[in-house]
C-alpha cells in the first residue's frame, strides 16, 4: 500500500462539488505536485489532507494509518502557507522551535535540531531576526524549516512559491528540490504554475473542476498530453485537425475529425514551397534564449518557437514552409469535464 | 515622499496646520491653562475668588486630608476593575466577532455599537431601574423567594455600568488588530501540534496586544474621568473624582479647589497611563515593531 493513499476523496459546499471522489497514492519520499487552474479543487484536497476542511466522503490513509478525521494536530504534518503565516511576534529561532516545543523536546535537543535546520536552509546567520525583517525568499525558508524540524512523515506545500517575483521563483524551485532529496521526505506540492510543477516534481496530478485529470512523470505529461485542455495547461501546443491513415498512422488533414496537438518547439522552419504546410509570419517575440513567431497558415495561425543561435532572425512577412516529424503528433480526446 | 520631507521642513506645514493649531489651543491648551492659575488662586467663602493672590493651600489640603484619598482611591480601582472586566469581556467578544460569517459579524458589530448612540444619562437611568430597590432584579430575586438586595447606589452599580458603556472602545481597538491577523498563522500553529488554547495565547495574544494596550488606556482614562454614571448609579455616598469636581464647583462654590482636584486627576491619570504603555509596549514593542 502507498505511503499517503487518497480514497474517493470528496468535498462539497453547498450545492457545489469542490473535489470529487478522488484517488491518488503516493509512495514514500516521492514529490508530487497538484496543478490546476484556480478553482479546480487542488487547495481544497491539501486542505483536507492537512485537516483544515473536514472530508465530505472518502478516505485519507496515511501510513496504514486512517487519518480522515483526525484533528490536525494530530497528523503531525508539515505545512508551507502561501503567505507563510510564520509567526511575526517570535523571532525565526523560536518560529521554527514552536513545533518542537509543542512536542516538549528538551532544550539541548530542540537547540540542536533548530540550528541543523537553519543550516538546511541557510539561515542560521539569521536566527534571532524577526519575520517582517527578512526578505520574501528567507521568509519562505524559515516556513519551510519550521515545518521540516518536526519531522513530519509528509510535507504539504501551498502555492509556496508564488508570493515571490520571477527570478527568486525560479532559484526557490530548486531550492526546495534540493532540500527535499537531502532530507527524502514525502512532499505534496499544490501549484498552479506548470512549469513549477514540471521542474521539480517527480510525479504531476493535474486537476480540473475537482477531478484528476492526468497523473504522470512530468517528461510524460508534456509529451503526451491527454486533452485539449492538458495541451495547452502544460506548456504550448497548436492544435490542429486530423485523421488515421491506411497503415493506422496520423496525419495533419483538415477535413480530419481528430484533434491532434503539436508542441511549438517540434515544428521546422523551411523554405518557401518545402514541407508540409506553406505559411508566413505574421509576429515574431524575442524571448532571450529563443524566438517566437506566430506563422499564419490555411489550418490556422501556429505558434513555432525556434532556437536563437546567433542567425539573424525572421522578419514579419517572410514565406516559409513547415515540417515536423509525424511520430510527435499526439491525439487529444475531447475533455470530459467541462473547463 | 519629497513633498511630504519638504512640508516638513518649510514653514508651509505649519500654515496647513493652523486650523487644527488654534482649535487646540484655544479649546483646550487654553481652558487647561485657566484652570491652572485658577488652582493656585486664594478662594474665601465670604469673599470669593481671589485673582490676584497665590496660593499652595488648595493642593496641600489636597494632599493632607484623607477624605480626598479615600475619593481619588475609590476612583482608581473602579477604573482599573472596570478596565479589567472590560478586557475579560471585550477581548473574547472582539475575537468571536473576528471569526462569525459574513452577515452576522456586521450586524453584531453595530449591535455592540449602538450603545454608543444612547446617552449615558439614559443608560444610567436604565440600569438604575433594574438595580433599584423595587427594580427587576429584586423583584425577579423576591419572586423566586429570595430577600432584596442593595445594588444601587453601590460600587457595583457604578462598575457594572462603566463596563456596560466603556465595552465598545475596548472591542474596537482589539477588532481592529485582529483584522491584520494572518488567519493561516492559526492553521500554522495547529498543524504543529498546538491546542486551540495554546494557539490563542501564543500565538493570537501576542500579536493583539497594541490593540488591548489601547483599549486599556482609552477604557482607563474615560473611567477615571467619567461623571454621569458615579453621579446618578453611586448617590451621594459612593463620590468619585468626577463627581467630587461636580460638588466643589457647584454647591461648595470653591472653583479653585475643584480645579486643583481637577489637575490632580489629570496628573495621575497621565502618571498611570503613561507607565502602564511603557510597561507593555517594552515587553511587545521589540517583537512588534
Amino acid at each position: 500500500m502507498a505511503f499517503v493513499q487518497l480514497e474517493g476523496l470528496g468535498k462539497r459546499y453547498g450545492e457545489i462539488d469542490a473535489v470529487v471522489a478522488t484517488n491518488l497514492s503516493v509512495e514514500k519520499g516521492e514529490f508530487v505536485s497538484l496543478l490546476g487552474p484556480s478553482g479546480c479543487g487542488k487547495t481544497t484536497t491539501l486542505q483536507m489532507i492537512a485537516g483544515f476542511v473536514e472530508v465530505s466522503s472518502g478516505r485519507i490513509v496515511l501510513d496504514g494509518r486512517d487519518i480522515t478525521h483526525a484533528k490536525p494536530a494530530s497528523r503531525g504534518l508539515g505545512v508551507v502557507f502561501q503567505s507563510y503565516a510564520l509567526f511575526p511576534h517570535m523571532t525565526v529561532k523560536d518560529n521554527v522551535a514552536f513545533g518542537l516545543r509543542m512536542r516538549k523536546v528538551p532544550t539541548a535537543e530542540l537547540q540542536q535540531r533548530v540550528d541543523r535546520v537553519l543550516k538546511l536552509v541557510r539561515l542560521n546567520q539569521h536566527a534571532e531576526r524577526y519575520p517582517r525583517e527578512l526578505s520574501g525568499g528567507q521568509r519562505q525558508r524559515v516556513a519551510l524549516a519550521r515545518a521540516l524540524v518536526i519531522e513530519p512523515p509528509v510535507l504539504l506545500l501551498d502555492e509556496p512559491l508564488s508570493n515571490l517575483d520571477a527570478n527568486l521563483r525560479e532559484e526557490m524551485q530548486f531550492e526546495i528540490r534540493r532540500i527535499q532529496r537531502e532530507v527524502g521526505i514525502t512532499t505534496l506540492m499544490v501549484t498552479h504554475d506548470q512549469s513549477e510543477a514540471l521542474s521539480i516534481s517527480d510525479r504531476v496530478v493535474v486537476m480540473q473542476a475537482g477531478r484528476i485529470t492526468q497523473i504522470d512523470a512530468p517528461y510524460t505529461l508534456y509529451e503526451h498530453p491527454r486533452t485539449e485542455f492538458i495541451s495547452g495547461f502544460v506548456g504550448k501546443a497548436n492544435l490542429l485537425p486530423g485523421e488515421r491513415d491506411g497503415a493506422g498512422v496520423v496525419q495533419v488533414n483538415s477535413g480530419g475529425e481528430l484533434t491532434l496537438s503539436l508542441r511549438p518547439e517540434k515544428i521546422d522552419l523551411r523554405d518557401k514551397g518545402q514541407g508540409r504546410l506553406q505559411g508566413h509570419i505574421v509576429s515574431r517575440f524575442f524571448l532571450g534564449s529563443q524566438w517566437l513567431y506566430g506563422v499564419s497558415t490555411p489550418l490556422g495561425e501556429l505558434s513555432v518557437v525556434r532556437r536563437n543561435d546567433g542567425s539573424a532572425p525572421l522578419n514579419e512577412g517572410t514565406a516559409v514552409g513547415l515540417d515536423w516529424d509525424a511520430t510527435l503528433l499526439r491525439v487529444l480526446t475531447v475533455d470530459e469535464v467541462p473547463a | 515622499m519629497s513633498t511630504i520631507a519638504a512640508i516638513r521642513q518649510g514653514r508651509q506645514g505649519y500654515l496647513l496646520s493652523a486650523p487644527a493649531l488654534a482649535l487646540y489651543i484655544s479649546l483646550l491648551a487654553i481652558p487647561l491653562l485657566l484652570t491652572l492659575v485658577l488652582s493656585f488662586n486664594v478662594f474665601d467663602y465670604s469673599s470669593g475668588i481671589n485673582g490676584d493672590a497665590y496660593t499652595l493651600g488648595h493642593y496641600s489640603s489636597l494632599l493632607g486630608d484623607p477624605y480626598f484619598y479615600e475619593i481619588f482611591l475609590r476612583t482608581m480601582w473602579i477604573s482599573a476593575l472596570t478596565t479589567f472586566l472590560c478586557v475579560v469581556i471585550g477581548v473574547p467578544e472582539a475575537y468571536i466577532l473576528s471569526r462569525m460569517g459574513a452577515p452576522w459579524r456586521s450586524i453584531f458589530l453595530i449591535l455592540i455599537l449602538t450603545p454608543l448612540l444612547i446617552s449615558v444619562v439614559v443608560r444610567a437611568f436604565g440600569w438604575s431601574l433594574l438595580l433599584g430597590a423595587d427594580g427587576l432584579v429584586n423583584q425577579t430575586l423576591q419572586a423566586f423567594g429570595g430577600s432584596p438586595m442593595k445594588l444601587l447606589y453601590t460600587p457595583f452599580a457604578v462598575v457594572i455600568a462603566l463596563v456596560h458603556v466603556m465595552l465598545p472602545f475596548m472591542i474596537i481597538p482589539v477588532w481592529t488588530s485582529l483584522q491584520k491577523l494572518d488567519p493561516a498563522a492559526q492553521q500554522a500553529a495547529m498543524s504543529l501540534g498546538a491546542s486551540h488554547f495554546t494557539v490563542m495565547r501564543q500565538v493570537v495574544l501576542p500579536q493583539i496586544m497594541p490593540g488591548v494596550l489601547s483599549g486599556t488606556l482609552i477604557v482607563f482614562g474615560l473611567a477615571a474621568s467619567s461623571f454621569a454614571i458615579p453621579g446618578l448609579l453611586g448617590g451621594r455616598r459612593i463620590k468619585m473624582v468626577a463627581t467630587l469636581i461636580y460638588d466643589q464647583y457647584l454647591s461648595e462654590l470653591n472653583w479653585p479647589m475643584g480645579a486643583a482636584i481637577a489637575v490632580a486627576l489629570l496628573l495621575l491619570n497621565l502618571l498611570i497611563m503613561l507607565s502602564w504603555n511603557r510597561m507593555i509596549e517594552g515587553r511587545y514593542k521589540k517583537s512588534l515593531g
